[in-house]
């Protein structure tokens, strides 16, 4: 195997020679997936380190079990289809809630602050592209907050708020706002002069052009700008998840580590990489169902 | 013969890079445009045919002078002037065909008639198996043939083509001077064609424009007669291996070298 970055080999008949970065590298990353899940087995099976700092593997899988009461379900489903006379087998869950509805409450607060951000930043950031006058309006409000932390504005939002819902799906939104907008901003550049031109010599109004033309060549960056606003979102979570919430998976991580419960933090920054990993694969699945003309052009 | 259109004494200015002064694109052309004609203007980069293109789209405004469609002012770009442009310009998130009819759409026309009307176009330009892929499959080649039958789609008086082929391949550039050609002699379109070939300029005009920089203006008119003599022969390589079409070719190319070298234009 070849690992150096830039191949000075004798290149094989269907490379390009000198490349940086060719060939495939799946191969490589889940040799390293498994060894990461190797020490971290081992080191904890050796006892090197004490669990409340590194709880193994199998501490984490037994509380996801019993957080998301995998053997009472298991047992309901049994009852149901008659392969079992009745439920023995108990479900607590953790801070009063299952697992499943820890997530439940992360997603709505997620996707009910992504959703409105998309609804309002797609069309504000389109205007800053296409109207000197938004531009000017626009831009110095959201460049003045973007770079600023959410923790640094979470107390002001608890001065507006209060301690509701509404607090929390504000912050969430205003992480998401931002990259939407500017990409939003930015895709109305990949529109090309000829295009525009090409199709108010065929009889196209204004309107026409913006609908037809400017917001479909916008497409590809305003998908881009959701990607990343997503992963803004998951990231403002806990900090949103921190203030008077009674379930959610941030909840979940805070109050386990007033206990010092490790394994339950390990499986709640589990549970939010694997729930933002799986959305991610979405998007780009939708982006190439709607715009498979990206970078080809 | 009635004029298509007409430009009367048109200049343009534009403001200088440095804000000192300004820099005349274009001084005082006066130009007709008449049924049927394939009208060529050839020159060297900075000579305006681009401007001069551009102001007869209705893209640009001319600061003196006046464009005049059939008579009426232009005001700005209408259907009644097709644009084929250097780069395809076509829209990527339709097919070949939905690219060839988008004309028609944002004009209103019902879905049946306007797929029929893209569809006779596509055939005239050769592209009748390709009308459900992707643009950004089809060569360069093909990309402009589908400019051209979107222009052609919206049944324009006047076709105006901004170097259209000039990023194309010699031998490709040879056989869609000959498609042009063709599509002109069936549509009988009034055509202003820019390029800085020469030999194209000379096979495909019936009146070539020699234009020239700073300012940019016209300096020569000719009448030509080599694509109706190439209708005849159908022989392209006959047409510009003639001992009439070398003669002229080598007047315009020491026109446009003398001009390189200082020498005052006659």
């Amino acid at each position: 195997m070849n690992l150096g970055i830039f191949s000075q080999r004798t290149p094989r008949a269907v490379d390009q020679y000198g490349a940086p970065g060719k060939g495939n590298s799946t191969a490589i990353s889940a040799v390293t997936i498994v060894l990461i899940l190797g020490s971290w087995w081992l080191v904890t099976q050796l006892e090197l380190i004490r669990p409340l700092f590194l709880p193994s593997p199998e501490m984490v899988i037994s509380k996801f079990n019993k957080i998301a009461c995998t053997e009472y379900y298991v047992e309901k489903l049994l009852t149901a289809v008659g392969a079992r006379a009745e439920v023995e087998a108990e479900c607590h869950g953790f801070s009063e809630h299952t697992l499943h509805e820890h997530i439940l409450w992360s997603l709505y607060r997620v996707f009910s602050s992504f959703f409105l951000a998309v609804v309002t930043a797609v069309p504000i950031g389109l205007a800053m592209g296409m109207s000197r006058l938004a531009r000017g309006v626009f831009d110095p409000p959201i460049e003045f907050y973007r770079p600023i932390p959410p923790l640094a504005y979470l107390p002001l939002t608890i001065i507006w708020f209060g301690i509701g819902e509404s607090g929390k799906l504000f912050l969430i939104y205003l992480a998401c706002f931002a990259p939407i907008a500017i990409n939003a901003r930015a895709g109305v550049r990949s529109v090309s002069m000829e295009q525009i031109h090409a199709a108010y010599s065929m009889g196209g109004s204004r309107r026409q052009v913006v609908r037809q033309v400017v917001l479909k060549a916008a497409l590809p960056e305003i998908l881009t700008g959701m990607r990343v606003a997503i992963a803004f979102g998951w990231t403002t979570l806990v900090a949103a998840e921190m203030v008077a919430a009674k379930a959610g998976i941030g909840v979940m991580v805070l109050n386990a580590a007033r206990f010092l419960a490790t394994d339950i933090v390990f499986l709640g920054i589990v549970v939010i990489g694997a729930v933002a990993f799986v959305f991610d694969l979405l998007m780009r699945r939708i982006e190439l169902a709607l715009v498979p003309w990206k970078g080809k052009v | 013969m009635t004029s298509v259109i007409s430009l009367r004494h048109v200049g343009m200015e534009f403001p200088a890079l440095q804000g000192l002064g300004s820099v005349r694109a274009l001084e005082d052309v006066s130009l007709d445009f008449r049924e049927n004609e394939f009208v060529v203007a050839l020159g060297a980069s900075g000579c305006g045919k681009t401007t001069l293109l551009n102001v007869i789209a209705g893209f640009l405004s001319p600061t003196s002078g006046e464009v005049l469609h059939k008579g009426t002012p232009v005001g700005g770009p209408g259907k009644d002037r097709g644009v084929v442009f250097q780069k395809h310009a076509l829209l990527p998130w339709l097919d070949v065909v939905e690219n060839t009819e988008f004309g028609l759409k944002l004009q209103g026309v019902g879905s049946g008639e306007r797929r029929a009307r893209a569809r006779e176009n596509l055939a005239l330009v050769g592209l009748s198996d390709f009308e459900h892929y992707p643009i950004y499959q089809l060569s360069g080649g093909m990309q402009q043939r589908v400019g051209l039958a979107r222009a052609l789609t919206c049944d324009p008086d006047m076709l105006l083509m901004d170097e259209p082929l000039g990023a194309l391949d010699a031998f490709t550039r040879e056989n869609m001077q000959e498609l042009i050609l063709d599509v002109w002699r069936k549509t009988r379109k009034v055509v202003f064609f820019i390029t800085h070939s020469v030999e194209e300029a000379l096979f495909m005009a019936t009146r070539l424009v020699v234009m020239s920089p700073r300012p940019g203006r016209i300096t020569h008119e000719y009448d030509l007669d080599f694509c109706n003599q190439f209708f005849e022969s159908g022989n392209a390589r006959k047409v510009k291996s003639s001992s009439d079409f070398i003669k002229i070719r080598e007047e315009i190319l020491s026109i446009i070298y003398g001009e390189e070298v200082g020498e005052q234009p006659p």
